[in-house]
């Protein structure tokens, strides 16, 4: 028994951060004690409060420290471990109150939060399968073989009313049954782990802080359709979740809850784990699947479903991350828990990774229906510098912009899709005043135009051309005939595609053109960029009042185009400007400004 | 995503070659091996020139042009080699929208490479990448293992030139 027990995160943020020295650095310090015996380091998964790591956390106190430093560790344990002295100065200041400490559950961060998927989740060592099985793991998979039969684990998941995580929202039960009613002689259990997503990191964490609740997840899932083989298909850009999960295989084989005769049953299941190689459209279910096959990760139509005809021709089931994670609770709190949880339509919670220009950039897991504006304003604590919340971005490239004007809906899977945006995997990026929509349409469109494989015409030259169209209302050469003729352009590709990724590319444009539509008219009319973001559209000028004639701007500008002799106003000459800003940067009057 | 294709002489060794081979052999037999193999291949030749992917065809008995379609396609396979120092620029939203442009920027000024190029002397290379997940710390970037968040454009130059020494 250890008096004291450091978690330190070693989730990728915090990893980025250099939680490992930290690891390191306390280990030699607390040798350097001779606490080894009495105090216990461990690293966990995501604490989902990146935006302040390296995070470390000390009980039995519930100390929370946030962006540690390796040069505060040898206080740290001198004071708090060996003296039981709280080091309050480095303690995240919201968990201080005058002369309490609040527990950390009781931030504005956590208090909101619901945490099924992430449960474990900066609690556990990832690493080790006692702490997971000490945390109710694989009861789930020893009650579904040994108390259920298959048909009554797919009623149970159907009773959850749970949906499929990755976005589409498609009844994960209603799936399973799907394929258990197709007789074969190997059946496949697939997880989606290709968070292709930019912005998304649900899954990663997921795979980082609780591997063993996606295999246990799997397994059961095998049982429920009757297949005996699993795949992982991961992006290989994890580097800490392929390695956690390759270590969790292994120990669940070691224990016996993987391979053969599962639980003493004639059950028996393997995992494998595929890597992704950076192709968006893998996410997609069809070319996933092409891709486990090592083929280019081109999606085919569909019917046939994967249900059907799915890897290697034969039934199989496709899940994403979150979806797994919730199945154990599901099968040890009952249907009932579950649905109690969320809306009508949407049970249970749904974990969002928060980026952007917010103050608390990071993972939260809430209650479905929980509204826009708490997660923004009162769990993410809302716009950082004073500016103002313009939009919030979900779905990535598939979503749409939500505005201001729509913070108050709450959120499920049907209610984003009626204000044109998605729920996604769950990325929520903010955007503040100084984003220009029409740029940020752009900026999706040009991703969508990398990734497009190419199969089919509408996407691979339809998003081509929607971006030259977006391109040329950035640089002032739009008319508001082109908005017009790309507004029917986005409902071609929408209906036309063949998968998924084309079928929601226009989304971006389509939806802020709908809410934004002012600022695309601010564009191709006053060929202006409201955000003052779009470069082409802007113009630094010098107010005359303002400038001293100290000649700072002149000297930084690289291209001469600024003239004015000392102590005189100067010109900026927009003919030669390039509207690099390093002018304005320099100034120290204020004098220049952009419109 | 087109693909830049490298026009440097191919100098692969006869130890890489072996290793290849072994790498080949070990999964000759799996249904689905192309991926993994060229994974695997990447990692033993940093990227994969023609010739390796020739080896690869013959070894797995599968035709060069299904081999050179899969290493076109997915985005992670490097057609040209990466310098001493690959800088990885994050391109995802939550970059973006914190000014990960302007950063990679000032890194192709400084360098005078633009994104999926190598400077002459093969010391760096860059490329813009989709999100790396560390999201919490936009922007982010990365040269080869070192991770650096919460950037600046003013902090750029003093960061490369830890690494032009």
């Amino acid at each position: 028994m250890y008096r004291s027990n450091v978690l330190v995160c070693g989730g990728t943020g915090c990893t980025s951060s250099n939680s490992e020295l930290i690891i390191e650095k306390l280990k030699e310090e607390i040798a350097a004690k001779g606490l080894e015996k009495e105090v216990n380091v461990i690293r966990t998964g995501c604490f989902g409060l990146c935006a302040l790591g390296p995070i470390m956390i000390v009980y039995p106190e519930g100390s929370f420290y946030s962006m540690v430093k390796v040069e505060d560790i040898p206080e740290i344990v001198e004071e708090h471990l060996l003296k039981g002295r709280i080091v309050k100065r480095l303690l995240y200041q919201e968990t201080v109150e005058q002369d309490t400490i609040k527990s950390l559950n009781h931030t504005p961060f956590y208090e909101k939060q619901k945490r099924v998927a992430l449960r474990n989740c900066g609690v556990i060592n990832p690493e080790k399968i006692d702490e997971y099985i000490a945390m109710d793991g694989y009861a789930a998979l020893g009650k579904v073989l040994t108390e259920m039969t298959p048909q009554q684990v797919i009623d149970e998941i159907k009773a959850s009313g749970l949906r499929g995580r990755g976005g589409g929202g498609f009844p994960t039960g209603l799936k399973w049954s799907f394929a258990a009613a197709n007789e074969a002689d190997q059946k496949y259990v697939g997880c989606n782990a290709d968070e292709g997503d930019p912005g998304a990191f649900m899954d990663r964490s997921v795979l980082e802080g609780d591997p063993h609740s996606v295999l246990e997840a799997m397994a059961i899932a095998g049982y429920a359709i009757g297949a005996s083989k699993g795949y992982i298909y991961v992006r290989a850009e994890y580097p800490i979740a392929v390695h956690r999960l390759q270590i969790a295989i292994d120990q669940a084989h070691e224990y016996g809850l993987l391979g053969d005769n599962i639980f003493g049953t004639d059950f028996s299941f393997d995992i494998q784990l595929r890597l992704g190689a950076g192709a968006f459209v893998c996410g997609e279910e069809t070319a996933l699947l092409t891709s486990i096959e090592g083929k280019r990760g081109e999606p085919r139509p569909r019917p046939p479903f994967p249900a059907v005809k799915g890897l290697y021709g034969k039934p199989t089931i496709l899940n994403n991350v979150e979806t797994y994670a919730n199945i154990c609770q599901i099968i040890l709190n009952g249907a009932q828990w579950f649905k109690d949880m969320g809306t009508e339509k949407s049970a249970g919670t749904k974990v969002f990774a928060l980026g952007g220009k917010i103050k608390h950039t990071g993972l939260v897991e809430v209650e479905m229906g929980t509204t826009l504006r708490e997660i923004v304003e009162e769990i993410g604590g809302g716009v950082p510098g004073g500016r103002k919340f313009k939009a919030a971005q979900t779905g990535g490239p598939s979503g749409g912009c939500i505005p201001a004007s729509h913070l108050d809906v709450p959120i499920d899977y049907d209610n984003l899709i009626a204000i044109g945006s998605m729920m996604g995997s769950g990325g929520l990026i903010v955007m503040d005043d100084t984003t220009c929509m029409v740029d940020i349409a752009k900026f999706f469109l040009e991703f969508t135009v990398d990734e497009s494989c190419g199969k089919c015409t509408p996407c691979r030259i339809g998003t081509k051309r929607l971006l030259e169209m977006l391109d040329k209302i950035t640089i002032g050469q739009g008319t508001p005939e082109l908005i017009d003729e790309m507004e029917k352009l986005c409902y071609y590709i929408k209906e036309n595609s063949l998968c998924g990724l084309g079928q929601t590319a226009p989304n971006p444009v389509l939806s802020t053109l709908h809410f934004f539509r002012d600022e695309y008219m601010a564009h191709v009319v006053d060929k202006k960029c409201p955000a003052h973001v779009c470069k082409k559209l802007l113009q630094y000028k010098i107010i005359e009042d303002k400038c001293r004639g100290c000649t700072a701007c002149s000297r930084v500008c690289p291209v001469g185009a600024i003239q004015g002799s000392v102590k005189q106003p100067h010109v900026i000459d927009p003919n030669k400007c390039i509207k690099c800003g390093a002018c304005m940067e320099k100034c120290k009057f204020d004098a220049i400004i952009k419109e | 995503m087109q693909k830049k294709i490298s026009s440097i002489p191919f100098n692969g060794t006869a130890e890489q070659e072996a290793k290849l081979k072994e790498i080949i052999a070990k999964h000759k037999d799996d249904p689905g091996a192309v991926m993994p193999v060229l994974q695997e291949a990447q990692e033993v030749y940093g990227y994969l020139p023609i010739e390796v992917q020739k080896m690869i065809a013959e070894g797995l008995s599968v035709p060069l042009e299904e081999v050179y379609g899969v290493s076109t396609f997915y985005s992670q396979f490097s057609l040209t080699p990466k310098g001493q120092y690959n800088i990885s620029v994050c391109l995802g939203t939550a970059c973006y929208v914190k000014g990960a442009g302007k950063i990679i920027e000032r890194i192709s000024e400084i360098l005078g490479i633009g994104a999926e190029e190598c400077t002459a002397d093969g010391r760096f290379s860059l490329t813009a990448c989709r999100c790396i997940g560390a999201c919490g710390l936009a922007p982010v970037m990365t040269v080869n293992d070192d991770v650096y968040g919460r950037l600046e454009v003013e902090d750029i130059d003093g960061i490369l030139a830890k690494y032009m020494a």
